[in-house]
């Protein structure tokens, strides 16, 4: 199969406005007369409901949680980049392009990242007049911070919680169209299968979380924005409910997945302290614009860290990347924190850890400013680890924190399927191989407020109101079995093995083998173990005494970690294919002498989109060619 | 690394008594179960590690909400010995350490008890009734691409930052739980303080305040009498203030209204 992108033709600037002009419209009287079904409720997914519910449309919406507002982009901290140059420190739409482009290490579509640089501006003046309430100066103007991979300051806040304010407006704006009837949304009611009808998305089948009814919703149109699935990791900084049956799904009914293997590892997270742990905690990367990342210059150097001079410390990030110093992009600080470590240079109980240190900030700024700027932050992480970092220097360690694969999808959004749209961390479009700080947070509300309701407005205009289904259809009452007889699958199986031992062994395998650093040697190895952890899985896993049809959140688990075991081997067969080292993807064969990704331009300078072919059968790979038009491919340099 | 723990080497045996209740139909009961932790878990961790016990025993885990784990999403929540999020303020239930507990201790496990939260299982409560209270008037409406540039609009770093405090409410429900009336009055005037605080919200406000205190009223909650339980136990550190600025705004909205509906001659 050919793989269109779509990607409109002209010069990159006019891409976006030319093709807006041109996408197809519905007459405003026809449009409640079609059904869009949203699931998720983050930022891509709220946005987008909102929209399309303000546009007229009939949308129908899901989440997992108890309410909306629960979604993952909730915890994102730090802040949401746009290129609105308020500090008239030359920021521009194509300096953000660029940081984005060179930040994903040349494996994003440049066609994506400059239209979601364009709208980044619209996207502050949207939130702004939510009522979003951003970090001020004291004139009144919008403030802003650095992040990493930039270096102008380009970040919007709301103190370390902007995901948090964010997600409200969001959640506000879908509230209000749920109060005016435009849209319909289930709480506590989880996707679990896509349903295509003649090649087009039709519809899902869902499981209400409450009751344990399996549901069928026909719909013209289904946007999927349910997030990212670095909880395959078992460990991670997702939330606990994160994860990939969405999206799963709808690639084994022909989706394909993009670039599987493009993982990110964020370098400072709350170091894991016990095996009993569920999940890992992020310090936001902002912490780094007035903390100092170190570790002894000495092996096995156990003293406590104020007891270690100055010039026993090794600023690793200032001297290996002079001119990024500490805010070198997240895959890049990751691998240096990983090495410093390897060499047994790392603190903390396990070794596993680096000091991230405010002692200079506070001497510099003095410990209000640093409080006010990080005050909530550092009393997440007191009350975790019981340290003062006002005191001591934090600890921190890499951890799987965000997935830049996910659903291949065109220009437009829009999956291999027909009908179905991707928005949000869930599709794979605009990251390339490693997100830069404070992107997740623009792309998600991009896709939902800006680009979704164009693209999807036009699917419709294109279908008609003609061409309908309903869900007696058969295709309908096939996938509705199909998940019942899964459900009750798992439910009787008389295993011995709970699901949390096995996700955890999953978690292992994908760590150290399909983790921080890669090689054809582990890959081979996590290739073998992962077919046979799943196979015990469906003969060993044990649910639990209880029923489908009441609250059963051992057989939610338990249905997604069947889903992990099949996306972690794609995972490592993509990362196996891709024999070069490209953001963070790093594979051990492929590094500079001086250990940074060596990049395969001339073979591996396109998107893998793999193709299910079927239990038991190898995916298929295409390729998606990435053409650089505007832009010279080079070594990305931070020194 | 060592954080001070009673018992000495971080390890501790404890007993809990949690509630446990099949759906909305079942009156419920508390059952007793052992279970051992260490002082670096938290406390939703020590759940987990009894969930597993009691699978592998092929009974039926405790329901607990959860999600974020970090203190953000406002999922988790349920009482400890009678405290919303247990006896660290300030904190979620997700986000309370071990090591604030000791060796021997016996704790009692209990869902939100308000009206207006009815209990799906064991610990596991509905909250949608703080959704339709936002769904009443909890936002600005902008059309999505309507916005004027973000730097029209100055706002006071001042009132901004109180906007902030006001909006850090997590939706977690503890002060309903709290408060002896189940009142949602700090959830309420958060949101109500936190929008009226900035010129965006000035359009709707008075609208705003009506619709959202008669929605809560219509979901069951209860009257505010000012005891200030909601604040002390609230994770987000929202302060009690936003309630008399939405007392404020009330009053002046009904007299509004009255005014309004008099000068249309109603």
């Amino acid at each position: 199969m050919t793989l269109d992108s779509k990607i409109p033709s002209g010069p990159l600037e006019t891409k976006w406005t030319h093709h807006k002009e041109h996408l197809r419209l519905v007459n405003p009287a026809n449009k409640r007369k079609y059904k869009v079904i949203v699931v998720g409720t983050g930022l891509a997914g709220a946005a987008a409901s909102a929209s399309l519910g303000e546009m007229g449309y009939n949308v129908l919406s899901f989440c997992y949680q108890d309410s909306p507002r629960r979604a993952h982009s909730i915890a994102a901290q730090g802040g949401i980049n746009a290129a609105k140059n308020y500090q008239n420190d030359g920021d521009s739409v194509y300096r953000l392009f660029y940081d984005t482009i060179k930040g994903g290490d040349f494996r994003a579509r440049e066609a994506n990242v400059h239209r979601l640089a364009e709208v980044s501006v619209n996207i502050i003046d949207q939130c702004a007049a939510q009522g979003v309430p951003f970090g001020r100066e004291y004139g009144g103007t919008l403030a802003n911070r650095s992040f990493g991979g930039a270096q102008v300051s380009r970040t919007f806040y709301a103190r370390g919680q902007t995901g948090q304010q964010l997600l409200l407006g969001a959640y506000q704006a879908l509230q209000r169209q749920i109060a005016a009837g435009t849209v319909k949304h289930r709480s506590r009611c989880e996707m679990l299968d896509v349903v295509v009808v003649d090649g087009k998305a039709r519809g899902i089948i869902t499981r209400d979380m409450v009751t344990g009814k399996i549901e069928a919703h026909a719909a013209d149109a289904v946007v999927l924005a349910t997030g990212g699935y670095g909880n395959v990791f078992y460990l991670s900084t997702n939330a606990k409910g994160c994860n990939a049956t969405a999206i799963w799904r709808a690639h084994k009914k022909g989706a394909f997945f993009g670039n599987p293997c493009y993982t990110q590892i964020h370098p400072t997270c709350i170091p894991q302290s016990g095996d009993y742990q569920s999940k890992l905690t992020l310090m936001s990367e902002s912490l780094r614009n007035d903390g100092r990342i170190w570790v002894p210059k000495k092996k096995g150097d156990h003293r406590p860290a104020n007891e270690i001079p100055e010039d026993e410390r090794d600023y690793y990030l200032e001297r290996v990347y002079p001119s990024f110093g500490n805010l070198a992009p997240r895959d890049v600080s990751s691998r240096q924190a990983k090495y410093a470590c390897d060499e047994g240079r790392g603190v903390g109980p396990s070794g596993l850890g680096v000091y991230l240190d405010f002692a200079d900030g506070i001497k510099r700024l003095g410990k209000k400013v640093i409080s006010e700027r990080y005050g909530n932050l550092f009393e997440m992480y007191e009350r975790i680890t019981g340290d003062d970092p006002y005191k001591v220097p934090m600890r921190i360690y890499p951890a799987v924190h965000y997935t830049m694969g996910g659903l291949w999808v065109d220009y437009n959004l829009q999956s291999t399927i027909p009908g179905l749209f991707v928005g949000g961390e869930a599709n794979f479009s605009d990251h390339g191989a490693n997100r830069l700080g404070a992107s997740a947070l623009m792309q998600g509300l991009a896709d939902g407020y800006f680009v979704l309701p164009y693209t999807v407005n036009d699917y419709l205009a294109g279908l008609g109101l003609k061409d309908r289904v309903d869900t007696t259809n058969p295709a309908f009452v096939d996938a509705q079995r199909e998940v019942t007889t899964r459900t009750e699958k798992l439910l009787t199986n008389k295993g011995d093995r709970t699901v949390d031992s096995i996700w955890k062994e999953l978690g292992k395998i994908m760590w150290n083998d399909c983790g921080m650093a890669r090689s054809r040697e582990s890959l081979t190895r996590a290739l073998q173990q992962i077919p046979a952890l799943r196979e015990e899985f469906h003969q060993r896993v044990k649910v639990v005494p209880g029923s489908g049809a009441e609250v059963n959140q051992e057989l939610e688990k338990a249905g997604r970690v069947a889903d992990f075991l099949e996306l972690g081997e794609l995972m490592c067969t993509d990362a196996l294919h891709r024999e070069e080292s490209c953001g963070g993807h790093f594979r051990t064969e492929y590094q500079t002498p001086d250990g940074e990704a060596q990049r395969n331009d001339a073979d591996f300078a396109y998107v893998a989109a793999w193709e299910w072919k079927g239990q038991g059968q190898k995916p298929v790979l295409n390729k998606e060619p990435l053409v650089y038009e505007n832009i010279q491919l080079a070594t990305r340099s931070y020194k | 690394m060592s954080h001070g723990n009673d018992s000495g080497n971080g390890n501790m045996k404890l007993t809990l008594d949690v509630w446990r209740q099949k759906d909305q139909q079942d009156p419920g009961r508390f059952v007793t179960y052992q279970v051992e932790a260490n002082e670096h878990m938290s406390f939703l961790e020590m759940l987990d590690v009894l969930n597993q016990q009691l699978v592998s025993a092929g009974e039926e885990p405790v329901a607990f909400d959860s999600d974020c784990r970090e203190g953000i999403c406002g999922m988790c929540g349920f009482l400890i010995n009678g405290e919303a999020h247990g006896p660290v303020r300030n904190a979620t239930v997700c986000q309370l350490h071990m090591r604030h507990f000791s060796d021997g201790d016996r704790l009692r496990l209990e869902p939100w008890r308000a009206a207006a939260f009815p209990i799906l299982k064991d610990l596991v409560v509905d909250r949608s009734a703080l959704d339709r209270i936002i769904s009443a008037g909890g936002y600005v409406s902008v059309r999505a691409g309507s916005a004027p540039e973000a730097n029209s609009i100055l706002v006071p770093k001042d009132n901004a930052d109180r906007a902030m405090t006001a909006a850090a409410c997590i939706g977690c429900g503890a002060c309903v739980a709290a408060c002896p009336n189940a009142a949602a009055a700090l959830f309420t005037g958060a949101k109500v303080t936190h929008l009226g605080l900035l010129p965006q919200g000035q359009p709707e406000r008075l609208s705003r305040v009506l619709s959202m205190v008669e929605q809560g009223r219509d979901e069951g909650f209860g009257h505010c009498t000012t005891i200030g339980e909601c604040e002390a136990v609230c994770p987000a550190h929202v302060p009690l203030e936003v309630i008399s600025k939405m007392n404020r705004d009330f009053i002046k909205a009904s007299l509004t209204v009255r005014e309004a509906v008099a000068e249309s001659g109603g």
